[in-house]
Order: C-alpha cells, then sequence, then structure tokens
C-alpha cells in the first residue's frame, strides 16, 4: 500500500513538472540551470550529488549499448518531431510572407481564394479609385488587377504533370511586392506571350529557363526572365494580364485586385468605401490577413500530426529510457549499496541518476536536431494548394530546435525519476549481500 | 511448438523489463499501423467500381470549363458505352468553414456510378424536381439534412440569377449511401441538376467541368482515351483523358509525397526500436548464462538453444507488435467517425496486417540473432563456472 502510494506520487509529481515544463520559456529553463548548477556547488548534498553522478557517467562507458539506447531513441522523437514541426512552419513562413499591412486584396463576396472570385471592369475600374489608396508620381492610383489560371506543365526529371499557378497582373503588380526581385532576364512587355517565371516554379517544372518557349495548352510562350521572392509568388508564372485571359478565354474580367494603401491605417476607410458603394459587392481584407488565412488549415493539419506522431514515439521511447536506467541501477547495485552505507543520503543518489540520464537524453535531443537541420533546414518541397502546387521550404529555426530540446529532456525527467527513486530506496543490507 | 511454455517463460522471467520492452514495441506499431492505413487509404483509390471509367478535363487545366456538345461527340467514339459531366460547385453551408463537397451533374451520371446506392422512390422524385439534391448519408448526418428540407447553400464561385448573389436554394429529395464501407468517402458528397446549374448561374452557360465515359471494355480504355483526346486536337480547349485511378493518383500525389513521409517516420521508428529490443535481448541471454547452459548439459542440442532464443525474440515482437496494430483497429473507427468521414481510413487493412507481421518477424529475427548464436557457441564448462 505505502509502496503503491509512493509510486502514485511519483506519477502525480512526473506530471506536473511535465506540464510546468511545457510552458516553461528558454530563460525560465536556463534560470533552473543556473540554480541547480549553484545548489551543486554549493551545498554538502549538491557536492555529493555531484560526486556521485562522476561516478555515474564514468561507468557509462561500460553500459554502451543501453545508453545508445536512450541516446539513439530520443534522438528518434527529436528528429521526427522537428522535422515535421518544419515542414508545417515553412509552409506557414512562405504563405505568410507576401502578407502587409499596407497591401489590401479584394474579391468579389464570398470567395475564399481567388480562383473562386471573378471582378468585371467596372468593379476594377471602381475599387482603384477607392479613397486610401496610394498613388504614384505620375497621379496613378498604385493597384493591380489580377488573374490566377492553372497550366499543367510537366515535372522536372519526371514524366508527370502537374498543375502551375499562371498568374496574369497589370503593370503595378512588382511595386506592390518590394520583396520580389528579378534575378534573371527581364520583365514581361504587356501584349506578348511572355512569361516571367518564380524560381521555385522554375526548379520544379521542366522547361522554364530563361529564353526557352514553352507551350501552354496550344499556346506557345516564351520565358523572358526568373524572380525571386520568399512568398507564395515564388511557385508562380507570372503574364500579362490581358493575354492570359484571352489565351484562356476569360474575356475581359480579372480575379482579384490588389492595391497598395496610403497607411495601414487607411485599411478601415478602403474597406468601409467598398462596402457602401452599391455598385460592389466584394470583400477587401489586408494581404495579411489573407494570406494567413490561407495557411490556416493546412499548417494546423500538419502540427496536429506531428504532435501526434512525436507523443506516440515519445511514449516509445521513454519506456525504453526507463528500460535501460532500471537495468543501470540494477547493474550499480552493489555500488549504490556502498555509497549509502558510509552515507551518502536518498538525495544525491536520486539527483545523480536523473541527472544520467537526462544527460544521454540532452546529447540524443541535440543530435536528432542536429540531424535534422542538416537534411532537411531548407528542403523544397511541394503541395497542392486550392488547385495547383505550391512550392515550400522547410524551416529548422531555433524554436523548434528549443521545442525539441525540451521534449527530449521531459523524457530525460520521466525515464529517469522512477529507477532514480528505486536506487535510493534500495535496501541497503540485501544490496550488498547480493552478488 | 513442444518448448512454447519454456520460451514464454523466459520471455517473462524478468517482467518489468518485458513490460516495458512490450510498450515501447506497442508504440511502435500503433504509428505504423496508424501511418500505413493512412498511406493505403490515399494511394488505394477506390479500385474495382472505377474500373472501365475514364476522366476527361481540359488538357490546361482542371478548372478550364470544356463545351457541353463535346458530350455527343465523345459519345460517338468507338468503344464508349456511356457519357456523363459534372461541374464544380464549390458549395459552403451557413459558414466559409462549413464546405460541402458538391457539383452540379448530367441526369445519367448517377448510372456510371453502380458503387452510389439511391433508393428508386428517390431517384424518381430527384429527377421530376428541378431544384432536387441528393446527398450522401454522412454529409446528411453532420448537417442534419433530412429528404423535404430545403437549404440554402453558398456558392464560392457562382452567383445565382434566382436570388441575385451567391445563395442557391435546393430540396433534398433523396440521400444515397455507398454499396461498400470502404468507399464512404462518397457519402461526403452533395449532387444536384446541372440543367437547373447550367439555367440558373449568372455566368457563362453550356460549359462542363469533366466528363465521365464508361468505356464498354476496360481493356481497350487506352485506345479510347486517346480516340477522345483526338476529338478536340488543335482546338481550343483540348481535352485529357486519364483513367479514374489515374486521375485521382494524381491529384494525391500532388498533394504531398505520403509514401515518403511516411517511410522517413517508420525508418526512424524501426531504427531505434531494432536498437532497444536488441538491448533488452541481449540484457536477458547474457543474465540468463548459466540457465542456457543447464539446458545443453540436459542434451538440448546448440541448434535448438538457438532456436528458442530466436523465437523469443519473436515471440516479443509479436506479442507487441499484434497488441499495437489491435489498438489501431480499435482506435481508427473512432477517428474516422470523429472527422465525419473525412478521415477515408475504415479499419485496418489487410496488406497492413500482413506487412506489420512481416517487420514483426524480420524484427524479432534481427534482434534475437547475435544472443542466439552466442547461445548456441556456449560452452557449458565455462558458463557453468561462471568465466
Amino acid at each position: 500500500m505505502k509502496r503503491f502510494l509512493i509510486n502514485f506520487g511519483l506519477v502525480v509529481l512526473a506530471v506536473v513538472a511535465l506540464a510546468v515544463w511545457v510552458r516553461l520559456p528558454w530563460f525560465g529553463a536556463l534560470i533552473l540551470a543556473v540554480l541547480f548548477a549553484l545548489w551543486m556547488a554549493l551545498t554538502r548534498s549538491g557536492r555529493q550529488a555531484a560526486s556521485v553522478t562522476k561516478v555515474g557517467i564514468g561507468t557509462l562507458r561500460d553500459r554502451l549499448g543501453s545508453s545508445l539506447v536512450i541516446v539513439i531513441g530520443i534522438a528518434g522523437v527529436v528528429g521526427v518531431l522537428v522535422a515535421l514541426l518544419a515542414m508545417g512552419e515553412g509552409l506557414q513562413a512562405t504563405l505568410n510572407s507576401g502578407g502587409r499591412n499596407d497591401t489590401a486584396i479584394v474579391l468579389r463576396g464570398g470567395a475564399v481564394s481567388e480562383s473562386q472570385s471573378v471582378l468585371v471592369r467596372d468593379d476594377v475600374d471602381v475599387i482603384e479609385q477607392a479613397a486610401g489608396v496610394a498613388r504614384d508620381a505620375s497621379g496613378k492610383p498604385m493597384a493591380s488587377a489580377e488573374l490566377v489560371v492553372a497550366a499543367n506543365l510537366r515535372l522536372r526529371n519526371s514524366q508527370d504533370e502537374a498543375a502551375a499557378q499562371l498568374r496574369g497582373v497589370d503593370d503595378g503588380a512588382w511595386a506592390l511586392r518590394p520583396d520580389l526581385k528579378i534575378v534573371e532576364g527581364r520583365k514581361f512587355r504587356p501584349g506578348m506571350r511572355e512569361l516571367v517565371v518564380g524560381e521555385a516554379a522554375h526548379r520544379q517544372f521542366a522547361g522554364l529557363d530563361v529564353g526557352k518557349d514553352i507551350k501552354l495548352g496550344t499556346q506557345v510562350w516564351k520565358v523572358v526572365g526568373m524572380f525571386q521572392s520568399d512568398g507564395a509568388w515564388n511557385s508562380e508564372l507570372w503574364a500579362d494580364r490581358q493575354t492570359v485571359a484571352s489565351a484562356y478565354r476569360r474575356g475581359n474580367s480579372a480575379e482579384s485586385v490588389l492595391v497598395k494603401l496610403t497607411g495601414p491605417s487607411a485599411f478601415a476607410q478602403f474597406k468601409a468605401m467598398l462596402a457602401a458603394d452599391p455598385r460592389l459587392k466584394v470583400e477587401a481584407s489586408t494581404t495579411r490577413d489573407y494570406f494567413a488565412k490561407q495557411s490556416e488549415g493546412l499548417s494546423k493539419i500538419i502540427r496536429v500530426v506531428g504532435l501526434t506522431v512525436g507523443i506516440i514515439m515519445a511514449i516509445g521511447a521513454l519506456f525504453g529510457a526507463l528500460n535501460c536506467m532500471f537495468a543501470a541501477v540494477a547493474s550499480r547495485a552493489r555500488e549504490i549499496a556502498t555509497l549509502r552505507a558510509i552515507g551518502f543520503r536518498g538525495t544525491p543518489v536520486v539527483v545523480s541518476v536523473m541527472l544520467e540520464t537526462m544527460l544521454l537524453a540532452l546529447v540524443g535531443g541535440v543530435l536528432g536536431a542536429l540531424i535534422v537541420w542538416l537534411i532537411f533546414n531548407g528542403y523544397h518541397a511541394s503541395t497542392l494548394s486550392g488547385f495547383t502546387q505550391l512550392m515550400f521550404q522547410f524551416k529548422v529555426g531555433p524554436d523548434l530546435i528549443w521545442t525539441g530540446l525540451k521534449w527530449a529532456l521531459a523524457i530525460g525527467f520521466v525515464g529517469g525519476l522512477f529507477p532514480a527513486v528505486r536506487a535510493a530506496r534500495l535496501p541497503v543490507t540485501t544490496a550488498l549481500r547480493e552478488l | 511448438m513442444k518448448y512454447f511454455h519454456l520460451v514464454w517463460s523466459a520471455l517473462f522471467r524478468r517482467k518489468t523489463r518485458t513490460i516495458l520492452t512490450l510498450v515501447s514495441i506497442i508504440a511502435a506499431f500503433l504509428l505504423f499501423g496508424l501511418l500505413d492505413s493512412v498511406r493505403v487509404a490515399f494511394t488505394a483509390g477506390n479500385n474495382v467500381a472505377g474500373a472501365g471509367r475514364l476522366v476527361v478535363t481540359s488538357r490546361m487545366s482542371m478548372q478550364q470549363a470544356l463545351p457541353e456538345s463535346l458530350g455527343a461527340r465523345i459519345a460517338n467514339v468507338p468503344g464508349v458505352s456511356s457519357v456523363a459531366y459534372a461541374n464544380w460547385f464549390a458549395g459552403v453551408y451557413q459558414d466559409p468553414k462549413n464546405q460541402v463537397f458538391s457539383f452540379a451533374v448530367s441526369p445519367d451520371y448517377l448510372d456510371l456510378y453502380p458503387e452510389i446506392v439511391l433508393p428508386a422512390d428517390q431517384r424518381a422524385a430527384w429527377d421530376r424536381t428541378r431544384t432536387g439534391a441528393i446527398v450522401g448519408a454522412a454529409l446528411a448526418r453532420r448537417f442534419g439534412w433530412k429528404i423535404g428540407d430545403k437549404i440554402p447553400l453558398q456558392s464560392t464561385i457562382w452567383p445565382s440569377k434566382s436570388s441575385g448573389n451567391n445563395t442557391w436554394t435546393f430540396d433534398i429529395t433523396g440521400i444515397f449511401h455507398a454499396r461498400d464501407k470502404k468507399d464512404a468517402g462518397n457519402e461526403q458528397t452533395l449532387m444536384f441538376h446541372w440543367k437547373y446549374f447550367d439555367e440558373n448561374n449568372q455566368f457563362g452557360s453550356g460549359e462542363v467541368h469533366w466528363y465521365v465515359v464508361k468505356v464498354a471494355d476496360p481493356a481497350h480504355a487506352d485506345s479510347v482515351a486517346s480516340a477522345i483526346d483526338a476529338l478536340s486536337a488543335n482546338s481550343d480547349h483540348e481535352t485529357r483523358t486519364q483513367t479514374e485511378q489515374a486521375f485521382q493518383a494524381s491529384f494525391i500525389k500532388q498533394l504531398i509525397n505520403i509514401g515518403f513521409v511516411v517511410a522517413a517516420i517508420m525508418g526512424a521508428v524501426f531504427f531505434t526500436l531494432l536498437l532497444l529490443t536488441g538491448n533488452t535481448m541481449m540484457q536477458a541471454v547474457r543474465e540468463r548464462t548459466s540457465e542456457l547452459a543447464v539446458l545443453k548439459t540436459i542434451g538440448f542440442s546448440g541448434r535448438a538453444v538457438l532456436a528458442m532464443v530466436l523465437s523469443e525474440g519473436v515471440l516479443m515482437l509479436l506479442f507487441g507488435g499484434l497488441i499495437g496494430l489491435g489498438l489501431v483497429a480499435v482506435i481508427v473507427p473512432g477517428m474516422a467517425a470523429a472527422s465525419g468521414g473525412m478521415v477515408p481510413i475504415h479499419g485496418v487493412a489487410g496488406q497492413t496486417w500482413a506487412l506489420g507481421i512481416g517487420l514483426m518477424v524480420v524484427i524479432g529475427l534481427i534482434v534475437g540473432l547475435v544472443p542466439a548464436w552466442r547461445a548456441m557457441r556456449l560452452n557449458i564448462v565455462d558458463a557453468l563456472s561462471g568465466r
């Protein structure tokens, strides 16, 4: 009964510690580490713990197999978790980076994405003249009516075809996306069947080299330039809107209007004016809101999947660690009993076993994060966004690595706690008598 | 088999260790079962029922419309037994988050899909009602729709003439089921008459997003497909004709390379598992050195000892792995139900079981190999004297 209560208490302690740990920011962990180091250096039991730990770590070499199990098990958990989260983060970063507070996108009311929206020529004119829209040096509104269509292209190094997003834009489009730079060739000329391709699209699809002709449907287009951007546009092909509209039989229509606002504060006025205009049935949102909404669903799914897989793997690794540490404690039973017999208290023993486990876990965590960072940071992936391909890169940032290390230490903590308590409660006499 | 109890008692010689190892194995195979079920669900497609159906879309992209007049010409292609067509509707119900997988279909569309079951009286009622719609059972449950309900759907694409905005009103005249539980994903759709769609939408008319073609002999699907594409070659609406499986597969492949992600995760998981159980087996055999020596002393051959240690490893993996896969079989239907049929997994597929059991046996043999070899080569005298 007593034993049951103690075990129950330990489980509660572990759960509470994990709950606190999950919420702890990095500097909180740093403070804990400093406090712990001070305790070790300054108090009597702390110094005892340090020396016992030293002995434990000294014998690690004899238990190489089981120590490796802990390290590699935890490296696996951290690696998979960080890789999946990096995928979600990279996707979100790509979709969000196009978002700004001082540009707004106008779609037909009810449309969730550009391909669902239609605006006629008159709508476009009214929107571009609305209050709050910035004007360039010559007094023209800074706006671009745009049209996206899907164009099937052959994938590079493959016989398969996939859909690329072909965006028809007006002249103003370049000024509205200041992060977008032409890195090769030039912009297209209005009225010509010329394409400027995003860097990621160039990497994904065959035949998009600058200077080459490419067939979209029955028509031949010439690739005249390549641009680079952090946002979703990097996956697109750009061309003159009127030319795209006629090639894809869209008449004179557009799907969205992108406008530059005089400032972030002008948005409310702009939106209100469009809403009040009886000629229009449109909805405006800042591009920041718009892109955030686009990325919400998919990155949430990836996050949930990542955490689920991570938790199941963590359970597996946790029990592996428990197993190894129980074995370690059992093999060191005599040594620990001797320490107890010559006067060492329980606390240093508990601390030393836990410290040892957490150190192994930390090594595993760093290893896993490092491997993922080496392999996956900047890894190019693609998914389907609406009807077309969206290219993005995995992003293994410091945040994610910290998350991974936190998981590693948490597994180490729980995996060390139970064996440590068993070590401390080992009856000295029987342990000494045992072979 | 006659030594089974011996292997079994060796396995549970140290209960704590074996149970801890088993939990790790269970976790690994739980993960394997879940991920592989997802992979199977996404790659399998709706196999048999889809055989002999071709999908005709615009060559430019799936969104590009085709003229309705093309249908009659496709029907004349030799080897085509029937043609139906449909349009995207992209409906949402009440809130933009409640997307309804909906499309406008031609009158004979259902005839091409024998896997969709609609009672004859409901079919007749649907055919009579211009604004009639039929919904899948899962979708009807999700929003609490019943036959006779009048429901408004917002189309995210098409404004309606009758309402002047994007709201379309439908009368639910039928609720259909999937013939096979495996296709329950089909029960998430809403279909209504293409004629109503064509007359009532404010943009153009006479346009179709895709044709479904039933070929008389599935073996000739490829030649029929090229004949269909030849109809519109060099026109401004060139088509691309694919088998239904190819059509779905290309869609999924673009979504994400699921096979690769699953393989990468499972690689990491099983490598770790191999190490972990391998370590346990080494410990277990090392501890029992003297017992194994006794076995050999009383006449067990080296091979028998080898076989016993190997089967101990396999038994451990099978024991844990089957519990893990069993858990998946329990969890998955619940998961599918919770997602309202959006997750198209319905139990653990036969191939997942087969692959899983194969993995259990192989991993069990690998982790048992080194300790079993040692046990076989054991020198009785050395072992008994503890050298």
